[in-house]
C-alpha cells in the first residue's frame, strides 16, 4: 500500500507535466521561450524522444538517486536547493507537532474527564479555532505578538538554533492552532465515550481506584482514535506549513513550493512535490503501525477500512 | 415466558425522510444559528455587488489605509477601495469554490460509495483500494501542483481539491451504504425484482442522505479554508479580484504598519462562516446518528 | 457456621435516575433479602428493574441517581461506605455481567484482566497473582490457563469469556456473587455449560448469589427462593419448587403459563396481553399489572397493592388472598407444607434462624403449623 500509494503518486506528479497546455518543452521551460542549446539539453535530461513511460522511469530513478533536475530559474540542482530548506520546513511541523500533541491531548483528556464550565469552555472556543485557517491565524499572531507586544519577531529563520525557536513559535502556533482544536475535540469525545463503557464499569464493579480506572481502562482506550486523528493532522501539517511559512517570510519548503509554482519552475515544483508527498505517505504509515501496536485487535493495513 | 414481543415490522420498511424544517430544528439552538449565519453569507454572495455601497473594484490610493467613517462603516484597504464593499462583493467567490468542490465530491463519492457498496465483492477491492492509494495526495498540494502546471484560478484549484477530498467522502459513505445495503427491506425489495439502480437512488441514497448532506456541510468548511489559503497564496482567484484570501494577502501590510483592520476583517468574514459551517455539519452529524438505525 | 442475620439486605430500596434532565424512578420499594451461602433469583422482562436492583447494591448507579431506602451487607449500611471501605466491600461482592465482550477491556491481556484487582487491592505479587488466576480458570474448566492469560479477549470465545469473567470474579474470594443475566448472551449448549459451573462453584464455596434473568425456569431450577419483578417493583418471592406449582402472583403465573410446553397442546400461545412497563411510565396508586391482569377488579385500580406473606411467600397483590391456590398451572396441592421447610431457612422455612422476609417483616409461622395466610390487614403495609 505504501509503495503503491508513492509509486501513484509520483506518476502524478511526473505526468501533470504533460496535461500542461502547449508541449512538453514550453511546459518545462515555464512559457519561456529558451535557445536552442537550452533545448537540447532539456531534451537530453528528460528523455524526451523516449516513450513516455520510459521517461517516467527515467525520471523516478533518478528522483530515487537524488537527482531532482535542474530549476530553470536558478539554475541550480533542485536537491540542492530542497536541501538548504529542508530543515525550515522540518522544524516548523515538528515545533507544531508537539504543541498539537501536548496541548491538544491535554485539553481533550482534562475536559473529557470533567464535565462542567471547563469543558464547555473548551468545546466553546476550539469550535472557533477549529475554523480558523492558518494564514489568518498568522495575521492574528503578528498583529498581537509581534506588533503590538513585541514578544517576538515577525518574519524571518532567525541566526542560531535559540534564536530559531523564537522565530519560528509564532509561525508553530498559527500552523498548529486548528489542528490543536479538532485533536481536542476528537480527543474529549473520546474520553467520553470510552468513560461510558461497560468494561470501565466492570473495573470499578471490581473496587479498582479511580486514577488506575481512568489510566489503564479509560484512557489507554481512548489512545485509538487519538492516535488516528493525530497522526492525520500531523500529516496535514506538512502541505499547510506552506502557507504558515508565506505569512511569515519563512524560507521553506512550502514557501519555495509557492515560488516556483508562480514562476511555473516545474522542475522544482515537482522535485518538491515528491518529497512532501513521500513524507505524508511515510507519516501515515507510521500512524498505521502505531495504531496496530496499540489496538491488539487490528491487524496492519486495517485502519483504512 | 410471555410472548409479547410483536414481529419486527419497523425492520422491513425504509426510513421515514424527514422535513428540511423538522431536520433544523433537530439541530438545536445553536445549529439554527449557524443556518441563519450561512442563509445571510449566502445571501451576500449572490447579493453581495449589488447591495455594496461603492464599487469595490474603485480605488484611490490617496484614501488608502484610512480608517472607518459614518460614509466608509470599515474604511479603505490598501489600494484605497472602500472596504465594506469588497468584503460584500468577495463573498462570491469566497463561496462559489467550496461549492464546486462539495458539489464534485458529494456527487462523485456517493456514486462510488454506493456503486462499491452494491456490488461489493472484486469491484468493492478494487475501488476501496483506489481510493486509499488517491488518498496519499494532500488536497493543498496537489492545487498548488495544479496552479503551477494550469496557471493560478479558482476552478483548477477547485477542481484539484475536488478530486483530492474524493477519496476521503466516498470512504465514509461506503460504510453507511453497506449498512444500508444490509437492511433487511433491501432484501424485501430485490427479491420482489426492483432494480438495482431504482433501489439504490429511491432507498438507499435518501436513507443515506442525512449522513450526506452533514458530510457535505463539513466539507464545505474545509474546503473554503483551504481555497481562501490557497488565494491567499497567490494561487487561486486573482488579484484585483474580490476574495477574502486575497484581501489578506493584499492587505498583510497593514498588520506591520498599524492598520490592521481590512486584513483582520478578511480574516474575521472567513472564520465566521467556516464555524457556522462547521457546528451546523457537527451538529447534523448528531441527527443523522441519531435518527438512523 | 452461619451468622446471625442474613448476608445481604435489601430493605425500601427506592432509585430515581437523572433521564435527559427528567427525573424517572426506576425502582420502587424494593425489598429483598439473602443469606449466606443462598441462592436468589430475581426475574422480570426488559424495565422490570432487576439489573438496576443489582447496580444499586454494587454501587454502580451513573451518576445523578437519587436513591433512598438502605442496603445492609453484612450488617453495614452500603450507601454510606467509602474509600478503603467502599473498595473492600468490592472485594466481597462479586457481580458479572451479561455480555462478557462488552465488559472486558480489549486491548488488555486476559491475565492483566484477572489479576489487577489482585495486584492494586490486595497487593499480591505478579507471579503469585498469576498461579492464583490459572488455578482460578482450571476451576471453571478451562485448562491451559497459562496460555490464556496470554492472550486477548478477542481470542476467546464468548463462552470462554464469559467462564473467565467468572473466574476472574472468584479471584477475591467473594461472599456474594451478583449474576446479571450471565447466560442470556451465550447460545444454549454455552448456557448450560456456564450454569453449571456457576452451581457447582457455589455449593462447594458456599458461595451467596443473586441470579438475575428474564428466564423463570433458569432462575426456579438454579436457587433456592426466586423473586419475581415487574415495573421496578417486587411482586412475589417464593420459594423456587413452589413458584410453578403454586404461584401467589397473577403476572408470575401469566409468565410461567405463557412459556410453550410440550406436555400441553393448545390452539395458540398464551400471551399477557399488552407490554411490560417500566417504572417511570407505571402509575402510583394502583397496580401496575392490573391493565394486563385477568383476575383485575376495581379495587385493584384504587390503591398500591400491599405485600401480603402468604405460606411464607410474599404477594404484592390487592387480591392474593382471595386468589391463593387457583394461580398454579397444575392446580394446588398439599405439597406446600412441607415445601416449607427448607434446608437454609428461607423465608418462611422452618430452620433455626428467625427469617428476615422481604416484607421486612420478623417472624414466620412454626413449621408445624398448616399454612395460613395472614388477613391482608395485619402485616400489610400501605404503600405511599
Amino acid at each position: 500500500m505504501l509503495v503503491a500509494s508513492l509509486l501513484v503518486a509520483s506518476f502524478v506528479i511526473f505526468g501533470a507535466v504533460y496535461l500542461a497546455p502547449g508541449n512538453v518543452i514550453s511546459a518545462l521551460g515555464g512559457g519561456r521561450s529558451l535557445p536552442a542549446s537550452s533545448v537540447k539539453v532539456l531534451e537530453a535530461r528528460y528523455h524526451l524522444n523516449a516513450p513516455f513511460l520510459a521517461q517516467y522511469w527515467y525520471w523516478l530513478t533518478n528522483a530515487l538517486h537524488g537527482n531532482l533536475g535542474i530549476s530553470i530559474t536558478l539554475r541550480e540542482n533542485v536537491s540542492t536547493l530542497i536541501a538548504s530548506r529542508i530543515w525550515t520546513t522540518a522544524g516548523l511541523v515538528l515545533y507544531a507537532s508537539i504543541l498539537i500533541l501536548l496541548f491538544g491531548i491535554g485539553l481533550g483528556v482534562v475536559s473529557g474527564l470533567r464535565p462542567g464550565l471547563f469543558d464547555t469552555g473548551t468545546l466553546v472556543v476550539s469550535a472557533v479555532s477549529a475554523a480558523i485557517p492558518a494564514f489568518v491565524a498568522a495575521i492574528v499572531l503578528i498583529f498581537l505578538f509581534a506588533v503590538k507586544l513585541t514578544w517576538f519577531p515577525a518574519v524571518g529563520n532567525g541566526t542560531d538554533l535559540l534564536d530559531n525557536v523564537r522565530h519560528f513559535t509564532l509561525p508553530a502556533i498559527a500552523l498548529a492552532i486548528s489542528s490543536l482544536a479538532v485533536v481536542a475535540r476528537v480527543t474529549r469525545a473520546a474520553v467520553r465515550e470510552e468513560s461510558q463503557r461497560e468494561h470501565v464499569q466492570t473495573a470499578r464493579s471490581r473496587g479498582i481506584p479511580p486514577r488506575q480506572l481512568i489510566r489503564r481502562h479509560i484512557l489507554r482506550n481512548a489512545a485509538i482514535p487519538v492516535t488516528t486523528i493525530s497522526g492525520i493532522t500531523v500529516a496535514s501539517l506538512i502541505a499547510v506549513a506552506a502557507v504558515v511559512e508565506v505569512a511569515f517570510g519563512l524560507n521553506g519548503l512550502g514557501a519555495y513550493l509557492v515560488q516556483s509554482a508562480q514562476d511555473k519552475d516545474l522542475a522544482v515544483v515537482q522535485g518538491i512535490s515528491l518529497v512532501l508527498v513521500t513524507a505524508f505517505v511515510v507519516v501515515n504509515v507510521l500512524v498505521d503501525v502505531l495504531y496496530a501496536v496499540i489496538d491488539p485487535r487490528v491487524t496492519l493495513g486495517a485502519r483504512a477500512q | 415466558m410471555s410472548i409479547t414481543a410483536a414481529l419486527p415490522v419497523g425492520d422491513l420498511a425504509p426510513a421515514k425522510r424527514s422535513s428540511v424544517l423538522g431536520t433544523l430544528r433537530a439541530t438545536g439552538p445553536a445549529g439554527m444559528a449557524s443556518a441563519v449565519v450561512i442563509g445571510a453569507a449566502t445571501f451576500v454572495a449572490v447579493f453581495g455587488v449589488v447591495i455594496a455601497p461603492y464599487d469595490p473594484n474603485l480605488g484611490n490610493l490617496t484614501q488608502a489605509w484610512l480608517g472607518p467613517s459614518a460614509s466608509h462603516l470599515l474604511g479603505f484597504d490598501a489600494q484605497g477601495r472602500d472596504l465594506l464593499s469588497r468584503l460584500l462583493a468577495g463573498a462570491w467567490t469566497s463561496m462559489l469554490g467550496p461549492l464546486l468542490v462539495v458539489g464534485i465530491c458529494i456527487g462523485a463519492g456517493t456514486a462510488l460509495a454506493v456503486l462499491a457498496a452494491w456490488r461489493g465483492g472484486a469491484l468493492d477491492t478494487v475501488v476501496s483500494s483506489g481510493l486509499n492509494v488517491v488518498f496519499a495526495f494532500p488536497g493543498i498540494l496537489l492545487a498548488i501542483l495544479a496552479a503551477a502546471i494550469f496557471g493560478a484560478g479558482l476552478i483548477a484549484a477547485s477542481l484539484a481539491l475536488a478530486i483530492a477530498y474524493t477519496p476521503y467522502v466516498a470512504r465514509v459513505l461506503r460504510g453507511a451504504a453497506l449498512r444500508e445495503r444490509g437492511q433487511q427491506y433491501v432484501a424485501a425489495l430485490e427479491v420482489q425484482g426492483v432494480s438495482a439502480l431504482r433501489i439504490c437512488i429511491r432507498h438507499i441514497v435518501p436513507n443515506i442522505a442525512p449522513l450526506i448532506v452533514a458530510q457535505a456541510t463539513i466539507l464545505f468548511g474545509y474546503a473554503m479554508v483551504t481555497l481562501a489559503a490557497i488565494s491567499f497564496l497567490g494561487l487561486g482567484v486573482q488579484p484585483p479580484a474580490p476574495n477574502w484570501g486575497v484581501m489578506v494577502s493584499e492587505n498583510q501590510q497593514g498588520i506591520l504598519q498599524g492598520t490592521p483592520l481590512p486584513a483582520l476583517a478578511a480574516g474575521a468574514a472567513i472564520v465566521v462562516v467556516v464555524v457556522a459551517f462547521n457546528v451546523l455539519g457537527e451538529r447534523l452529524f448528531e441527527v443523522a446518528r441519531r435518527g438512523g438505525r | 457456621m452461619t451468622n446471625a442475620g442474613p448476608l445481604l439486605e435489601v430493605d425500601g430500596l427506592s432509585v430515581h435516575l437523572r433521564v435527559e434532565g427528567n427525573e424517572r424512578p426506576v425502582l420502587r420499594d424494593v425489598s429483598l433479602s439473602i443469606s449466606h451461602g443462598e441462592a436468589l433469583g430475581l426475574v422480570g422482562e426488559s424495565g422490570s428493574g432487576k439489573s438496576m436492583t443489582a447496580r444499586a447494591i454494587d454501587r454502580l448507579l451513573p451518576d445523578g441517581a437519587r436513591v433512598e431506602g438502605s442496603i445492609r451487607f453484612d450488617g453495614a449500611e452500603v450507601g454510606a461506605l467509602s474509600g478503603g471501605d467502599l473498595r473492600r466491600y468490592r472485594l466481597r461482592v462479586a457481580m458479572i455481567f451479561q455480555d462478557p465482550r462488552a465488559h472486558v477491556n480489549p486491548v488488555r491481556r486476559i491475565g492483566d484482566f484477572m489479576t489487577e484487582v489482585l495486584r492494586t487491592s490486595l497487593r499480591v505479587p505478579r507471579r503469585e497473582a498469576g498461579r492464583r488466576a490459572v488455578e482460578a480458570l482450571a476451576e471453571v474448566g478451562i485448562a491451559d490457563g497459562g496460555r490464556r492469560l496470554d492472550q486477548y479477549p478477542h481470542e476467546l470465545s464468548g463462552g470462554l469469556l464469559q467462564r473467565v469473567m467468572i473466574a476472574a470474579a472468584l479471584l477475591t474470594e467473594p461472599d456474594l456473587l451478583l449474576a446479571d443475566e450471565p447466560t442470556t448472551a451465550l447460545d444454549v449448549t454455552t448456557q448450560a455449560e456456564v450454569m453449571a459451573i456457576l452451581d457447582e462453584l457455589r455449593s462447594r464455596l458456599g458461595l451467596a448469589l443473586l441470579f438475575i434473568t428474564h428466564n423463570l425456569e433458569l432462575a426456579a431450577a438454579v436457587c433456592d427462593r426466586t423473586a419475581v419483578m415487574y415495573a421496578g417493583q417486587i411482586v412475589e418471592v417464593r420459594l423456587s419448587s413452589l413458584l410453578h406449582a403454586d404461584p401467589l402472583h397473577p403476572y408470575t403465573a401469566a409468565l410461567a403459563a405463557a412459556r410453550p410446553d410440550v406436555d400441553r397442546s393448545s390452539a395458540r400461545l398464551r400471551a399477557i396481553p399488552g407490554r411490560p412497563l417500566s417504572s417511570f411510565e407505571a402509575p402510583q396508586n394502583e397496580c401496575a399489572f392490573a391493565p394486563r391482569c385477568e383476575y383485575a377488579r376495581r379495587p385493584c385500580t384504587e390503591a398500591s397493592p400491599p405485600i401480603v406473606r402468604i405460606d411464607g411467600g410474599l404477594s404484592r397483590c390487592t387480591r392474593a388472598m382471595e386468589l391463593r391456590g387457583t394461580l398454579g398451572v397444575a392446580g394446588h396441592t398439599e405439597a406446600t407444607s412441607q415445601g416449607e421447610v427448607g434446608p437454609l431457612g428461607a423465608a418462611g422455612g422452618g430452620a433455626d434462624e428467625p427469617t428476615v422476609g422481604p416484607g421486612g417483616q420478623l417472624g414466620a409461622p412454626p413449621p408445624s403449623a398448616p399454612p395460613t395466610g395472614r388477613p391482608a390487614g395485619t402485616l400489610a403495609r400501605s404503600e405511599g
